[in-house]
């Protein structure tokens, strides 16, 4: 792979980067200051994230500039504006919030307050998962810092920008990673997804208007402020812009969260970051991108990361986090866990969803065991069929459906066999233990 | 009975970062856990009912809702295996064995002597270190069954 520059998770690398003392003198709060003290208007801001080309890290990878111009003008809608960071990392093959929660908090807190100044948010909140204790803590002793440094709160560094950052927790449910259950859930009820419109923009948090970003998404706001839009804009494909982090697990010689621009090959990432396949073996298959979207079949390992590269192939950029799979590894089995996760974190509001999830996960569950039946596979796609694309309140469905459709494509001789065989051919061996109905 | 002294200072703390009181109830649940014996009883609903200023069957909706709040007791020692894709695919099954047999607990139960709760959670965001587990809230990364059998044996 090309040589190229680093800037995420530079910071990251330097011990005891958490604290103030420490970001500052590498060069942390500068954007701010830039945004602040350079006398940028909200609008400039807006504009420089939008020539920046930077796009939503969160999944679905929308226009971060756009999205800010969704907020209504002040000078017509006087009401408080809030900014939500979405925190909440969940998706399966996802660890990349918290290496920066951990390592580099304060940039976290940093780009936080560029996001709410250009959409003028009065208050942030940074919605982490309840598992996430040490990156909740870490950030926590950010913003304490922060306030006391005139960073947070009233008149910041002696402007006319006030803003505070407050911490909330999550309490393991992943449906509250979507951004209008994660609305629901801030405001201390269940996590049940919102129908839009109204969309957050319009009407959020407290019937506000309210942004939802993930934290690698503003985590770019510095670095685009202080180096230009057009830097950013020069790094990536056409229209993929950055750098961007690319978590890569499962079965190989070194999982791990890298930072790479946009326009590598998923191959260069398996070969040069990660090691390549573990034991020697050969890729059988791989999520490219989380759970929630299509399977790619070993040879599709060429492709290049990047929005439009991954549509191409059927799929899609998501969280950037890589699972990968060797050659030993049962599909059936792959389906049965990432079934079993969608049925256990549907929020029951939609039937499509509700139903369709529990029987992914019954039906995967009894090829995997030797138990599935004659007309399984048909069953499996007329079912996901029926829960996406868009038929429901959220996306968990079509998370579901989406790669039961490409697990039944890519490798229905594989689970026919299963059927036919009453067993699971490359079943690993599984340990016994005792299990009394689980939670 | 009543929350706590301790508890309702922080709270009273707590519900200023909202526009509405009811929003710090998640975090006030995760305190309470912590504080009143490492679940949501029926009582704590009752009291943070009256706290807020909700029906205590509001309280169980929002707490049964999220799969981090026990609406039962569990053992002094939480152990929570992550046995979703990417720690399965390094042998996360080996793990929840191990974990098993070396505290005395069944998935999903706790061991007779009520020292350990054993129990299987989705994609915890340590993937690139799995398989894992969290004791206790601290995650403990890249395991064997060895180093389980280790970490657990330490404990006291
Ligand atoms: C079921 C579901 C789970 C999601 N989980 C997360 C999550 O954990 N973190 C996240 O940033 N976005 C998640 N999203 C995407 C958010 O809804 C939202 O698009 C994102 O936070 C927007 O931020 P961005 O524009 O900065 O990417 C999820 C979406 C769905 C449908
Ligand atoms: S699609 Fe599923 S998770 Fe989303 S609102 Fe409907 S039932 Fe809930
Ligand atoms: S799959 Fe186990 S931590 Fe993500």
């Amino acid at each position: 792979m090309k040589a190229y520059e680093t800037y995420l998770l530079d910071r990251a690398k330097v011990e005891g980067n958490h604290q103030l003392a420490t970001y500052r003198k590498l060069g942390g709060y500068k954007g701010l200051e830039k945004v602040l003290k350079g006398g940028l208007t909200p609008a400039q801001v807006v504009d420089e994230m939008k020539k920046s080309g930077l796009r939503g890290r969160g999944g679905a990878g929308f226009s971060t500039g756009m999205k800010w111009s969704f907020m209504p003008d002040i000078a017509k809608d006087p009401r408080t504006r809030y900014l939500a960071i979405n925190a909440d990392e969940s998706e399966p093959g996802t660890c990349k919030d918290r290496v920066l929660m951990e390592k580099d908090p304060h940039g976290l807190v940093e780009g936080s307050l560029i996001a709410a100044y250009a959409i003028r948010a009065s208050a942030v909140y940074i919605y982490v998962r309840g598992e996430y204790r040490l990156p909740h803590d870490r950030v926590l002793a950010a913003v304490q810092e922060a306030r006391a440094a005139n960073l947070v709160g009233k008149n910041i560094l002696g402007s006319d920008f006030s803003c505070e950052v407050y911490l909330h927790k999550g309490a393991g449910a992943y449906i509250c990673g979507e951004e209008t259950g994660l609305m629901e859930s801030l405001e201390g009820k269940r996590g049940h997804p919102r129908q839009k419109p109204p969309f957050p923009a319009q009407s959020g948090l407290w019937n506000s208007p309210t942004t939802v970003n993930n934290v690698e998404t503003v985590f770019n706001a510095p670095f685009i402020i202080e180096r230009g839009s057009a830097w950013h804009a020069a790094i990536g494909t056409q229209n993929s812009k950055g750098n961007f982090l690319v978590g890569i697990s499962g079965h190989v010689n070194r999982p791990g969260v890298y930072e790479l621009p946009f326009g590598v090959t998923a191959q260069e990432i398996l070969e040069e970051k990660a090691g390549g396949v573990w034991k020697g073996r050969k890729l059988k298959a791989w999520f490219p991108v989380g759970s929630s979207c299509s399977l790619l079949k070993g040879s599709d390992i060429d492709v290049v990361l990047d929005h439009d590269s991954l549509r191409a192939r059927g799929s899609s950029l998501g969280t950037a986090a890589m699972v990968m799979m060797d050659d030993h590894t049962s599909m059936a089995r792959v389906m049965e866990v990432i079934a079993r996760f969608y049925e256990h974190e549907s929020c029951g509001q939609c039937s499509q969803c509700r139903e369709g999830t529990q029987w992914l996960s019954q039906i995967f569950h009894r090829i995997a065991h030797g138990h599935g039946q004659e007309d399984d596979v048909a069953t499996l796609e007329a079912l996901a069929k029926g829960m996406a694309p868009g038929k429901t309140i959220c996306a968990l469905s079509d998370a579901a459906a989406i790669p039961t459709l490409s697990a039944v494509k890519l490798f229905k001789d594989e689970l026919i066999e299963c059927i036919r065989q009453k067993r699971d051919p490359l079943a690993q061996p599984a340990p016994k233990y005792a299990t009394v109905g689980a939670h | 009975m009543a929350l706590p002294k301790k508890l309702t200072d922080e709270f009273d703390e707590l519900v200023k970062n909202y526009p509405e009181r009811r929003a710090a109830l998640i975090v006030a649940l995760h305190r309470c856990q912590e504080e009143l014996g490492g679940w949501i009883s029926p009582q704590t609903m009752e009291d943070l009912g009256a706290y807020f200023g909700l029906e205590p069957v509001e309280i169980f909706g929002v707490a049964s809702f999220y799969p981090m709040f026990n609406l039962r007791p569990v053992g002094k020692h939480v152990v929570s295996v992550c046995h979703n894709i990417s720690c399965d695919l390094r042998g996360a099954q080996d793990i929840i064995a191990k974990a098993c047999e070396v505290t005395g607990a069944p998935l999903g139960g706790t061991s007779k002597d009520g020292r350990w709760t054993v129990r299987h959670v989705e994609c915890q965001g340590a993937c690139a270190n799995a398989p894992m587990i969290d004791l206790d809230g601290v995650y403990h990364e890249d395991l064997t069954p060895e180093k389980v059998a280790k970490i657990l044996g330490a404990v006291r």
